[in-house]
């Protein structure tokens, strides 16, 4: 499809594109930044409305932008993500490195990033070919630098931007040399034509397989798959809190889109080395999350390994790619992000009140402010997978997937994972509840951090009690 | 109501819960009045559902089912028959019981009996789902009020000890859900229904893995040695109504868990396990009993007498005759009488002396008087004196076990002895000899406290004296099972 008659299908992104420049315009002569945050979130609410299931396929862009139902999923997660994380900012009190409140610097200049930042995600889940697949994430990294860096006067900040930014390249440059051998080797950069490519021409598997991996280095460090990990703990810890909580989910789901296409799409005939691969990752991801994420006494490092150790469970879905695997992959996604975000939404209200992320800050807050501590609970809960909450039902497909495809050692491995996991989760609730509070003060919070943390519970909650509409949901993605 | 009655019993509970987290701060005090009154209610409706029950029918009663989660095959399926109808009404007469045996508590009311309800709503649902994956998120919920429970509320290491629990538990848990999944996808087409997957047949190894990855989730929860070790912390750390429910109620599940799922899905693993359980419970028996014996404080003397009567239930279920299944559901629903009962007095105790030790007692019998004849009772029935519960029970697992296990049924009276000199000797330290002076000014137990033992000890000779009004229930559900299960056995 050329450019002209693509653009009706592409109002959603144009909508995002527009607030975005406008927001950004009116930075200028606008002192009051809540107000363009605002105006940011009525323009993903506006791109929102215009997001149509599609009954076909639809290359857009001369098939640089593709438009089904799957990007049509992500296209929803992303944009549900972005409106998360800026009601969650609109609440977000940073401390400077005197340990004083002071207001989020740049705070017009920030709804815009986010604002292109779900145009990134977008375009992430819509690209089928590898020539895209890299500009969007180069597109989402850099993004995601400048977020991670924001909090300018914060050494903290500072040095997890750097980090971020070397980690980041190196894993690009692998994964673009990858790309250029998978080129070399077939001539075409569309994933479609690349798996015909090598069935037709058959050249080395070794060198295929070479290709792959590279890509899946630059792939998995933006999943923080094991062993590319490294920089997220850093990252995840200096990065101003509502970043911390959208890089947790949102580059992180979009990875796993672009991972389900790469090998979906282009790989499927080498299903099993890949698998081998992936099982064999996927049970280091999480054993090492998890073991690490024992000794963690802030929050945010914490919450940083638990999600590490939440992507090997992903992972299992992917390794095994049956049809519940693939499925349970979604399914996940979308439980782990809500479950997450919420998680993040009940740090952030809290690091406004202390300054501070140290996990004994949270010491008696059942008793300081009930509905947080319930609310935070309730995440934990999810994230360790206990039912009836949404955590559960994404873990139970991942498992079951496990199960089906007979990959015994990895449900195995996952499993003690998963009791583990249940330790470290407690030690925040233990704080919560068992220790008792400094003082009996109760703690106050901003109406759009009550909406937000109010969505993501009642997400939780109804979508673990009536799951089946929200699988019904997914597996129309996957058609 | 009647047509949904199972929901309305298991879900009550939980519905007095939530309304409990909207009652006022100020007005907390009515928190432990709601949730009686709603669990009085609860257990009327028990009574109407038995009343309503058919004993002679060996099926399951009251069905409800509904799809609850069409893609993948989870339906909400309730039912209740002989084996499991002892337990719900176990569970509720408990429940209601423990709850005004909570009347002690003073801090954070409103947290405690939210928390209360929810493990009831728990426990009951455990009990009467039929759907492995119903089945499998009672269990869950289960678990996480017990943390809060014993970790909030309980004794000196109560964090270690609601830790412990926890992760001891989840473990155990999760490889049955492993175990709940391999047997769903060998099931065509795919189904969670205990029912169905009871008229499966599975290859050998198969069926043997996954009778082990149940055993897990189960033994642990019994528990069964060498899984034991979180039972001490966990019962000896809870706050009295608590251990209750933990001895009375949460320990039967794991036992329960065997009888309805392990044992009519997989009767073949469950006939090759056979001889490991007949070994695993007199180990139970009589390692349980000697630890008993060995206890210096009061509460862990009788969580450790739990391990030991727990075994006769596992030797009953090692019988595979009509006895033996009898006697270990009896047991099941007579030891939780007993230990609950016991568990109370302790408390009772405890809410006085501030003390467990059983050493520093001595003499209550001459200044507590009526307590004195309570324990006495509670005790001579945990020992097995026949006219009581225990007796009848204890017998039965070891009568049903005689013709094939000799040896082992033999071993398992060891258990009744040391029971017998383990009792007798805390009766001894406690009740008899001079009185401390320093307990001269104890008060004997009130009348809620009597309110919530008298019920205990009216079933408690009701059913040593006629044990039919259970066994009426049971036999017809277990013969079925076993004549099931014989089918299948080579």
């Amino acid at each position: 499809m050329d450019a002209v008659t693509s653009l009706p299908h592409f109002i959603p992104e144009l909508i995002l594109l527009g607030t975005a420049f406008a927001v950004l315009l009116l930075d200028l002569w606008i002192p009051q930044k809540k107000a363009l945050a605002i105006l940011g979130l009525l323009g993903i609410g506006a791109s929102f409305a215009f997001v149509r299931y599609p009954s076909e396929s639809l290359p857009l862009f001369f098939n640089f932008f593709v438009v089904d139902p799957f990007s049509f999923f992500f296209k929803i997660a992303a944009l549900g993500i972005v409106a998360l994380t800026l009601l969650g900012s609109l609440a977000y009190q940073p401390w400077n490195s005197e340990g004083k409140p002071e207001p989020l610097p740049y705070s017009g200049e920030y709804t815009v990033l986010f604002l292109f930042m779900a145009f990134g995600l977008i375009l992430m889940g819509s690209s089928t070919n590898l020539l895209m697949i890299f500009l969007s994430i180069e597109f989402v990294s850099i993004l995601s630098y400048l977020l991670t860096g924001f909090l300018k006067k914060n050494p903290r900040s500072k040095e997890a931007a750097l980090k971020y930014l070397l980690f980041g390249s190196v894993s690009s440059g692998v994964m673009l040399y990858g790309m250029s051998i998978l080129f070399g080797l077939t001539g075409q950069i569309d994933l479609a034509l690349i798996r015909d490519g090598i069935a037709q021409n058959a050249p080395p598997q070794a060198l295929v397989l070479t290709s792959l991996l590279f890509i899946l280095v630059g792939l998995g460090f933006k999943i923080s798959m094991a062993p590319f990990h490294m920089w997220a703990p850093d990252v995840y810890e200096g990065a101003p809190t509502p970043v911390t909580g959208f890089l947790t989910v949102g580059p992180k789901a979009l990875g796993f889109a672009v991972i389900l296409r790469v090998l979906g799409t282009g790989f499927p005939e080498l299903q099993m080395e890949w698998s081998a691969v992936l099982s064999a990752l996927s049970m280091l991801t999480m054993t090492i999350g998890n073991v690490i994420a024992i000794s963690q006494t802030n929050i945010k490092r914490l919450l940083a390994y638990s999600s590490i150790a939440q992507a090997g469970y992903i992972l299992m879905g992917l390794a095994v790619s049956n049809e519940i695997g693939i499925v349970g992959v979604l399914v996940y996604l979308i439980a782990y992000a809500l479950t997450n975000l919420g998680a993040f939404l009940c740090v952030i209200s809290v690091s406004n009140h202390f300054g501070t992320d140290e996990i004994d800050s949270y010491a008696g807050l059942g008793q300081r402010s009930p509905f947080l501590a319930f609310a935070l609970t309730l995440f934990l809960l999810s994230l360790a997978g206990i039912p009836p909450l949404v955590g559960f039902i994404g873990k139970f497909f991942v498992f079951a997937s496990a199960i089906q495809g007979r990959f015994f050692t990895l449900a195995i491995v996952a499993a003690l994972n998963s009791a583990v996991a249940a330790f470290y989760y407690f030690k925040v609730v233990r704080q919560m509840y068992l220790v008792p509070a400094p003082t009996a003060e109760p703690l106050s919070h901003p109406v759009s951090l009550w909406i937000a943390l109010i969505v993501t519970l009642a997400g939780i909650i109804i979508l673990g009690l009536v799951p089946s509409p929200f699988i019904t949901f997914v597996e129309r993605a996957l058609i | 109501m009647l047509t949904n009655l199972l929901s309305w019993i298991v879900f009550s509970p939980l519905a007095a819960g939530l309304a409990i987290l909207f009652i006022p701060n100020s007005k907390a005090g009515w928190c432990k009045w709601v949730a009686t009154v709603v669990n009085g209610f609860a257990l009327v409706l028990g009574l109407i559902l038995l009343f309503q029950f058919n004993p002679q029918a060996a099926g399951i009663q009251f069905l409800e089912d509904h799809s609850w989660i069409p893609q993948i095959g989870v339906h909400y399926t309730l039912g209740v028959d002989g084996i499991s109808l002892p337990m719900v009404l176990l569970t509720l007469l408990l429940c209601f019981l423990a709850c005004v045996g909570s009347f002690g508590i003073k801090e954070r009311e409103k947290e405690y009996y939210f928390l209360y309800q929810l493990l009831t709503t728990g426990m009951l649902g455990t009990f009467t789902s039929l759907d492995l994956f119903l089945f499998y998120i009672f269990w869950e919920v289960v678990l996480v009020p017990m943390y809060f429970l014993i970790g909030i509320w309980g004794g000196p290491r109560k964090e270690y000890a609601a830790i412990k629990f926890f992760l001891y538990t989840l473990a155990g848990s999760l490889f049955m859900l492993l175990g709940i999944l391999a047997l769903y996808f060998h099931s065509e087409p795919h189904t969670f229904s205990m029912l169905e997957l009871g008229k499966v047949a599975y290859p050998r190894v198969f069926g043997q893995l996954v009778f082990m990855a149940f055993f897990l989730g189960f033994a642990i929860k019994v528990p069964i040695f060498p899984f034991h070790t979180w039972l001490p912390d966990a019962h000896v750390e809870a706050p009295t109504p608590i251990s209750v429910l933990l001895a009375g109620i949460l320990l039967k599940m794991g036992t329960y868990g065997f009888l309805r799922i392990s044992y009519p899905i997989l009767p073949e693993a469950s006939y090759w396990f056979r001889p490991a359980m007949g070994i695993l419970a007199v180990v139970n028996i009589i390692y349980g009993g000697f630890v008993a014996l060995a206890q210096k404080d009061f509460k862990k003397m009788i969580a450790n007498s739990s391990v030991s009567h727990m075994g006769f239930i596992l030797l009953g279920l090692a019988a595979f005759t009509t006895d033996g299944f009898n006697g270990a559901v009896l047991q099941m629903f007579s030891h939780g009488m007993i230990t609950g009962g016991l568990f109370l007095l302790v408390g009772v105790l405890y809410d006085r002396a501030h003390l467990r030790d059983l050493d520093a007692f001595g003499g209550l019998g001459a200044r507590m008087t009526v307590y004195s004849g309570i324990l006495t009772y509670f005790s001579l029935a945990s020992l097995g004196l026949p006219g009581l519960s225990g007796f009848v029970s204890e017998f039965l697992c070891l009568l049903g076990t005689f013709p094939t296990y000799k040896t082992l049924t033999f071993l398992s009276l060891i258990g009744i002895i040391l029971a017998a000199t383990y009792l007798l000797y805390m009766i001894q330290r406690v009740l008899l000899g001079a009185l401390n002076p320093r307990w001269s000014q104890l008060p004997d137990i009130n009348g809620r406290e009597i309110f919530t033992l008298a019920p205990l000890m009216v079933l408690i000779l009701v059913v040593g004296i006629y044990p039919k009004i259970i066994l009426n229930y049971l036999t017809p559900a277990l013969t079925t099972l076993l004549t099931q299960m014989g089918n299948l056995i080579p």
